[in-house]
């Protein structure tokens, strides 16, 4: 229905054609869209949130066998929300309460990448399928990744001394009526809204413009199945760009349109999200650099390799 | 009453204080208003997710960012 109604507009009233009217029809039925289903999403995974929190995550996941651990901490990382300010108390505060190092990098490599606005953003420019797949491979990522990480015993590069606590922890639930948590949920969507509308419509800007403009044949030659290295670049080029997941997606979206393959573009949009710089550098304190050398080695081989076998499959 | 901020230095640490600071000159309690910023002494009040807010001694928030109504109703309770 929105696209009849963008249609209408663009060619029948405006009497837009060619190139500039496919680019702003583009750019108007996309923007809406996204703006739309981003705040739906936010809203409901926010909602669903305020029954989970951190401390909540980490009591439960404690005394859990190595896989069950990881499977639980990398399903635990769709629900919480992460920022990678909180990335030194999240990981001393696990191994205070003895959760394996390997489990917490599950919940660590999980949580960035399974978040609300990537996940909302996924789903408005490719679908559920593109979605489920993004999900499932990274929860995978994620589980095997910290089941490795886990097994080559580097607690020793853990640089800071945490006293593990006595007894166990208890799981608290965060107790709140409904309307609480409707304004919770709420103020939480507008908060993120607010920081990310204006890269949306950046995004799906310039994504216009090469909707518009640039032929297939162009992108199709640098990143599609001629570039055997398509995939190793993209991840590359992910890791920098972590806050700006919203800006960037859009344009994936316009790349895989025009002929990149798909693996290429899942690949991509995880290294955005699994793999932040800021997040290495704030985790530097208190982790030696071959902990976190060993960190981004496994997610991004796996991350390699989910994109190769996708453009190999599909 | 006495009011901590719990936080490593981040944004969002940043606006919570602002946050708190502006509600007790609301409230015109006097309070005692200190910010951790030691890893170690946030991780004493078993808080993994910063900013965290404690008043006297409890843990009332962690992992987000309160209005300044919500600090408020904190505080009376």
């Amino acid at each position: 229905m929105w696209k009849q109604s963008v249609d209408y507009l663009i060619y029948d009233l405006l009497k837009l054609e060619g190139h500039l009217g496919e680019a702003i029809n583009f750019f108007i039925y996309d923007t809406f869209k996204i703006w739309f289903l981003l705040i739906t999403i936010i809203f409901a995974v926010s909602y669903l949130r305020t029954h989970f929190n951190t401390e909540y995550v980490r009591a439960h996941l404690q005394g859990k066998s190595q896989l069950y651990g990881n499977v639980l901490a990398a399903l635990f990382g769709i629900i919480t929300p992460f920022c990678s300010c909180s990335a030194i108390p999240l990981f001393l505060g696990f191994i205070q309460a003895r959760i394996p190092i390997g489990v917490t990098f599950s919940f660590l490599i999980s949580s960035p990448m399974n978040n609300e606005i990537a996940i909302a953003l996924l789903f408005g420019l490719f679908g559920w399928k593109v979605t489920a797949i993004y999900i499932g491979f990274g929860l995978l990522v994620a589980i095997v990744g910290g089941f490795v990480i886990g097994r080559l015993h580097m607690e020793k590069y853990v640089l800071m001394d945490v006293k593990p606590i006595e007894g166990e922890l208890e799981a608290v639930k965060i107790k709140l009526t409904m309307q609480e948590r409707a304004t919770e949920a709420y103020n939480y969507t507008r908060d993120i809204f607010k920081e990310i509308y204006l890269y949306v419509l950046v995004g799906v800007g310039i994504g216009a413009l090469i909707h518009g403009y640039i032929p297939a044949d162009f992108i199709a030659e640098y990143a599609g199945a001629e570039n055997s290295f398509a995939v190793l670049i993209a991840v590359l080029m992910g890791i920098p760009m972590y806050s700006n997941a919203a800006g960037v997606m859009p344009l994936v979206e316009v790349l895989t349109a025009k002929g990149m393959l798909l693996g290429t573009a899942l690949s991509f949009m995880m290294a955005v999200t699994a793999l932040s710089l800021p997040e290495a550098l704030i985790l530097k304190k208190i982790l030696h650099i071959k902990l976190i050398a060993t960190f981004f080695g496994i997610v991004g081989l796996g991350i390699i390799t989910i994109g190769y076998l996708f453009n190999f499959i599909l | 009453m006495k009011i901590e901020v719990l936080g490593t230095g981040c944004a969002k640490c940043k606006s919570l204080e602002a946050v708190v600071k502006e509600a007790i000159a609301k409230s015109g309690i006097f309070v005692q208003l200190e910010k951790v910023e030691d890893i170690m002494k946030i991780m004493e009040y078993q808080v993994v997710s910063t900013p965290a807010l404690v008043i006297d001694g409890k843990v009332v928030s962690s992992g987000k960012v309160l209005s300044v109504d919500e600090v408020l109703a904190l505080m009376k309770k």
